[in-house]
């Protein structure tokens, strides 16, 4: 199983991910309705993609009163069926993390469906910071970042012996 | 059919308040692509060249183009038309970042402002909900704080803002338009003439979206573009790495870079304030704009201790968190050309330009103007309200704030380095032409840029005619920056293609990687227009000659193409350039004949009909 993993070092808030997403999921450019969102913390130096997390548990699929909400078989992406969805926006309150949202033009919710499995917004970012990686060594390169480190440390410990 | 132009214009008079969407008149479209094409001609259709640029006759015109807000790489660009009250010629002004992209997406192309408000207002649009509002709240307030308040007034973080500062109130004639908080219309003073229409900011959020006409060919076209950028050593290197200011030391080491008001075309201190130490020492994150696979954009923090050190008013505050830049020419005109090698001060002075609305470009240089005023007696510390020696770093930052004010020595200031030069008696200490200032390469040692000076429509500027392109960095191929043969085409050529490229949306940066070739596929796909690259330097051609016979209309002749005397004759005194002068009369002459103008400057008849004009 894949996720989606974000380094925010590497974004430059150029908002390529917003465009794709919104083209995958709308046919258009339109970056208030893309599922992920380059946020910009200027005075802080901060530019954030975020999205949603796919959870296990996921609160939109539960508290969904008509079961439009399902996990994909192939990317375990929590996916919703426009066709079920009534647009109550119930799923909208449940998320915790504000990543499923509704668009008045369809009148339906929409979130992050992972593309089928080939992320637009991977794909499109030109420095790396969205990759796609298998969820269970999703946090194994920052350890090694973290390793390296020790590595110092180490180092200056055994200079000083 | 799906296009990526919206084909509206918002028509908002502001002496009686009403708004009015029209459709955008499609012939003129084919005729400009977009942008500054377009603009333009709707300036020269519904505008006198003569009026006062500052009166209510003026229009003031917010133009996209039609790769603003699609996925092409850099198309980000949004364009500011208007009459200057600078240089009394025509302004056309651009600038990135999230706003024109968002006017797109609230579904407009472009936005002409006419009249003037008695009482202070911005203009808020929520697609098509638009509504003139009070301004009175934030009138007086900093670009920053404005943004801030705005976006809290409209109850929505993610609207993007398009603001004047103080500079833009106070209208000082280098004053800009800045939008998240670090982006700017620069140039020749269009903050001053919103300013003059109590115009304080246009708040845009737009959620409709764009599409493009053959999305298959677009993405392809696009797909390419951006893997060239990518590959380049300019666009996928030096600039993400160092920002414009790469050239800090490129321009210094060759002998190009002036100094102490083009007295010299070296500076001594160069290393300490260029883009590798600025990257080594002051670097906290690169920054895109939208749509930007580039990110030259330089997110710098200041040392705590330097933080509060030349505290200006209410400002300063700021100073503790991150801002952007300086890009390169903001560094040259603050720091070389003032002969100051501090970052800090440099760094603070550069946002506090932003802060308060106004082009660091025209401030340093007319700054340093003052500087030489100075420095032979013209004036004194009591004239000036405070040393003015070259170097001083207190005083830029100091004097930055006085001019956005027009506080004491800072009402000369605010009025630009040709009307201070006069005023104190010494007009050839103004570098620049058509009453603008330089920008930050030496036209005696780089003979092409002084031609693209002498002849640009906006007055003294660099990114009309980036000659410099060829002359030093060899794209798209390398020219003897020493000798004038070949400058006139060289000029007009980039002029031309100039043209179509502020007329698509994108940056003028990403042509140090792709040109026309390029560009032109993804105006087609996305639009359905067919241009050949022909066809759209013709169109570049019929922009220039628009923009030509404008200003000739507003009194300014052919007899303005020139540069300084300190330029023409004044030999650069020391270093790998020493000895050299521009020699434009080698050049301006063939200049004139292959734009199909008279030794006046007057187009013939032939050339207009050609153009269609």
């Amino acid at each position: 199983m894949k996720t989606l993993r974000v380094d925010i070092s590497k974004c430059t808030a150029c908002r390529q991910c917003e465009l794709a997403c919104s083209w995958h999921l709308t046919g258009s450019f339109n970056p208030a309705k893309s599922a992920i969102k380059a946020f910009v913390f200027d005075t802080i130096a901060r530019y954030v993609p975020y999205t949603c997390f796919q959870c296990d548990e996921a609160w939109c699929m539960n508290s969904c009163p008509v079961s439009a909400i399902s996990i994909d078989a192939k990317t375990k992406a929590k996916v919703v069926d426009k066709d079920r969805c009534v647009g109550c926006r119930v799923c909208t309150i449940a998320c915790p993390f504000g990543t499923i949202s509704f668009d008045s033009a369809t009148g339906k919710v929409y979130k992050c469906d992972l593309c089928d499995g080939d992320p637009s917004c991977v794909a499109n970012c030109p420095t790396g910071a969205i990759t796609y990686g298998d969820v269970d060594t999703s946090s194994t390169s920052r350890m090694s970042q973290w390793a390296l480190k020790l590595t110092d440390a180490y180092s200056v410990k055994e200079a000083s012996l | 059919m799906s296009s990526s132009y919206t084909n509206r214009l918002l028509r908002v008079n502001l002496s009686d308040g009403s708004i009015k969407i029209e459709k955008i008149n499609q012939d003129w479209q084919n005729k400009f692509i977009g942008g500054r094409g377009l603009a333009t001609k709707y300036l020269v259709a519904e505008t006198d060249p003569k009026i006062d640029a500052l009166s209510k006759e003026n229009k003031l015109i917010f133009v996209t183009g039609p790769l603003t807000g699609t996925p092409a790489p850099t198309g980000a660009r949004y364009m500011i038309v208007t009459k200057s009250p600078l240089t009394g010629a025509v302004a056309c002004s651009n600038s990135g970042g999230y706003f024109g992209s968002e006017l797109k997406f609230a579904g407009y192309d472009m936005i002409i402002f006419e009249g003037a408000a008695e009482k202070p207002v911005y203009l808020s649009i929520y697609n098509d909900e638009v509504a003139l509002k009070d301004a009175s709240e934030v009138w007086g307030k900093g670009v920053w704080e404005t943004e801030e308040l705005l976006k809290s007034a409209e109850g929505d973080s993610e609207a993007k803002v398009a603001a004047i500062g103080p500079a833009g109130e106070n209208k000082v004639l280098f004053s800009c338009i800045v939008n998240e908080k670090h982006r700017a219309a620069g140039r020749s003073g269009v903050g001053a003439v919103m300013g003059s229409k109590k115009l304080k900011a246009v708040v845009v959020r737009g959620t409709k979206g764009i599409g493009v006409n053959n999305p298959t060919q677009f993405f392809e076209d696009i797909n390419r573009s951006k893997e060239i950028l990518k590959d380049s050593p300019v666009t996928g290197k030096a600039l993400p790495a160092y920002g414009t200011a790469v050239l800090v030391n490129v321009m210094n080491e060759y002998g190009g870079l002036p100094a102490y008001n083009f007295r010299k075309a070296q500076f001594e201190n160069a290393e300490k304030v260029s883009g590798e130490t600025l990257a080594d020492t002051r670097l906290v994150a690169n920054k895109a704009c939208f749509a930007c696979t580039i990110a030259c954009g330089r997110v710098t923090k200041l040392p705590d201790e330097a933080s509060e050190q030349y505290i200006v008013s209410t400002s300063s505050r700021n100073w503790k968190n991150a801002g952007e830049g300086p890009e390169y020419e903001n560094t040259w005109a603050m720091a070389p050309l003032c002969g100051v090698d501090d970052i800090d001060a440099l760094i603070k002075a550069n946002w506090l330009c932003n802060d308060l609305g106004m082009d660091p470009i025209s401030y340093g240089a007319t700054l340093a103007c003052a500087m030489e005023l100075y420095d032979t007696g013209a004036i004194d510390e009591k004239t000036a309200g405070m040393n003015l020696a070259f170097g001083n770093a207190e005083a830029l930052v100091k004097m930055a704030y006085a001019t956005g004010y027009r506080e004491g020595f800072g009402d000369y200031l605010a009025e630009g380095a040709y009307r201070l030069s006069k005023r104190f008696g010494h007009p050839e200490f103004f570098m620049g032409v058509k009453k603008q200032e330089f920008p930050a390469y030496d036209p005696r040692s780089v003979q092409g840029i002084g031609l693209a000076y002498a002849t640009n429509n906006r007055g003294a500027d660099h990114l009309r005619g980036y000659t410099i392109a060829s002359e030093i960095m060899g794209i798209p191929e390398k020219t003897d920056p020493a000798a004038t043969e070949g400058k006139a085409a060289l000029t007009k050529l980039f002029q031309d293609a100039t043209g179509v490229v502020d007329s698509s949306g994108l940056c003028v940066f990403s042509t140090f990687a792709i040109g026309l070739p390029e560009i032109v596929p993804m105006i087609n796909s996305a639009t359905g227009s067919n241009y050949s690259v022909d066809d759209a330097l013709k169109i570049g051609e019929r922009i220039w000659n628009m923009e030509h016979l404008y200003n000739l209309e507003a009194g300014i002749s052919g007899s303005e193409d020139t540069l300084p005397k300190r330029i023409l004759e004044g030999k650069i005194p020391e270093g790998p350039t020493k000895g050299m002068v521009n020699r434009l009369s080698e050049m301006l002459p063939e200049y004139y004949k292959l734009r199909g103008w008279d030794s006046s400057a007057t187009p013939t008849e032939a050339k207009l009909k050609e153009l269609d004009l």
